[in-house]
């Protein structure tokens, strides 16, 4: 397969997405601000590195991971898979018969994040402006695993086909009581994390499972079930951050009531 | 040059680091639970090579150009000292980005088919278009929306929690509500909308903003914009779909 095509497919979307982005800068900087950038040739350079840059990384993973991975979400929630080879008879198959889905949800979602270069972007911001006091590693961790929870989860959700509604409102509750007792500091990187990490590479991967469980699932409609695993990739990074915050502030007291024990 | 290239190879590992994760995820479920050979063994290591130099390189021009771009465009702002003009670029920035954002226009597609199919609109194709259409324009007003009131918030200094729970609250009102056929959608629109070049330059925006401002501390005022372009879709989709039955 000769992949140029595809690379410039890749390209043009890419430059299609920053268009806006870009018409909005110039417009705003040309009319309303009226400065000139300093450092501008190095600006327009890192531009050019971000859009080819991601368009290579784009077209990486339609070549190499999307087709594997969304195969591998068809096949993991078929019928025939889970209730052993020849089986097409739905009933025998119970939620507890979906472990496989459940661990792929779990660790795809982990791995996705880890890979998602929006995160990596704000968790280098937020170490940079933090002095370091947040670390890109222990924040990018967190995140990971709360969007690996969610996504396991919705699955779960998907296969039970218990009703989405509930499950949000349960979460808001429990980031609102978060939210009270957490450091201040990480709030606001909390939220954002919600909407930070399902981007370019989790999506892609994380809709295929949705639709194939929800298709797969006796009683589930792919339109209608289908949907609601990103919102749920969204809201559980924001109760790990707050989490992992008040992790880390709770074990910083415990030191220093060590320390004055002694 | 040898430190450029130092810098370079390192953040080349970074890259290499951050990417594993999902190439072994993938290998191990293929050859030990899926028990099957991976299909294009040199397809996915050109793939895999794309997608290491892809991300290095949008890691180095994010330090290079959208990191101090956003900084020095919000310096700008501040020093220029007018409210109304940085809400309208904050609008601007929110509703221009998204609106035209691949990701979103598959998902108002995909959503105009379930609601053909589900009856809440007709069942033709202008009319799915038309559908289609109108919850792209939600999701780009809600989020031209949530910048210009995130701006808002960092100037003005308000507690971000207030605001967000208050949305959480509006989000819960809404669902009760809403016809049953939208809320998956509109749960998932505030997910796919921040795109992977909007949110380096609204962070860098909303930082650059709040340490160009005096009382404001970057951590604390200057994060917060991403949360609320992923809370406001849900609502105005929602309030679209109320709209139209």
């Amino acid at each position: 397969m000769n992949p140029l095509p595809g690379m410039l497919e890749a390209l043009v979307a890419t430059m299609l997405d920053v268009l806006p982005i870009a018409a909005v800068l110039v417009g705003f900087q040309l009319l309303v601000l009226r400065r000139r950038i300093p450092n501008l040739g190095r600006i327009l350079v890192g531009f050019a590195c971000v859009v080819i840059g991601l368009s290579l990384f784009l077209q990486g993973l339609q070549q190499a991971l999307f087709p594997l991975g969304q195969l591998m979400a068809a096949q993991l929630t078929d019928p025939g898979f889970l209730a052993g080879t020849g089986t097409t008879v739905f009933d025998a198959v119970r939620w507890q018969d979906y472990y496989w889905v459940y661990i792929f949800a779990f660790c795809i979602g982990f791995a996705t994040t880890i890979a998602e270069p929006a995160l990596i972007a704000v968790a280098i911001k937020a170490e940079d402006v933090s002095a370091g006091a947040i670390g890109v590693t222990g924040l990018r961790m967190a995140v990971a695993l709360g969007v690996a929870i969610g996504i396991a989860l919705g699955s779960w959700r998907i296969v039970t086909g218990a009703p989405l509604e509930y499950f949000i409102m349960v979460g808001y509750v429990i980031v609102i009581i978060q939210t009270v007792f957490a450091p201040r500091i990480i709030i606001p990187l909390a939220y954002d994390s919600g909407g930070v990490t399902t981007s370019t590479v989790t999506v892609p991967l994380v809709a295929a499972l949705g639709l194939g469980l929800a298709s797969s699932v006796p009683g589930r409609s792919p339109l209608i079930d289908g949907f609601g695993l990103i919102a749920f990739a969204s809201l559980f990074p924001i109760m790990s951050v707050l989490a992992y915050a008040q992790l880390g502030e709770w074990r910083n007291r415990r030191k220093r009531r060590l320390q004055e024990e002694h | 040059m040898i430190r450029q290239l130092r810098v370079i190879a390192e953040k080349l590992g970074s890259s290499v680091r951050d990417l594993a994760p999902i190439f072994l995820v993938i290998a191990l479920f293929q050859l030990l639970v899926l028990q099957q050979p991976i299909p294009d063994l040199f397809d996915l290591l050109a793939g895999a090579l794309l997608v290491v130099v892809g991300l290095t390189l949008f890691v180095i021009g994010l330090e290079m150009g959208l990191f101090p771009l956003g900084e020095s465009m919000a310096h700008d702002f501040a020093r220029k000292g007018s409210l109304f003009w940085l809400l309208i670029f904050g609008f601007a920035l929110g509703f221009g980005t998204t609106v035209a954002e691949p990701a979103l226009i598959a998902v108002s597609g995909e959503a105009g088919r379930v609601a053909a199919e589900a009856g809440m609109i007709a069942m033709d194709e202008a009319s799915r278009a038309g559908y289609a259409d109108g919850l792209r324009l939600s999701v780009a007003l809600a989020v031209g929306f949530a910048i210009m009131l995130g701006v808002l918030r960092i100037v003005l200094g308000w507690p971000l929690h207030y605001l967000i729970v208050g949305g959480y609250v509006g989000v819960v009102l809404m669902t009760r509500v809403a016809p049953p056929e939208i809320i998956g959608i509109a749960y998932d629109a505030g997910g796919v909308t921040t795109s992977t070049i909007t949110v380096p330059l609204v962070a860098a925006l909303g930082v650059g903003l709040a340490s160009s401002i005096k009382g404001r501390n970057p951590v604390v005022d200057g994060f917060g914009l991403i949360a609320f372009a992923s809370l406001t879709p849900m609502i105005f989709v929602m309030g679209y779909g109320i709209l139209l039955s």
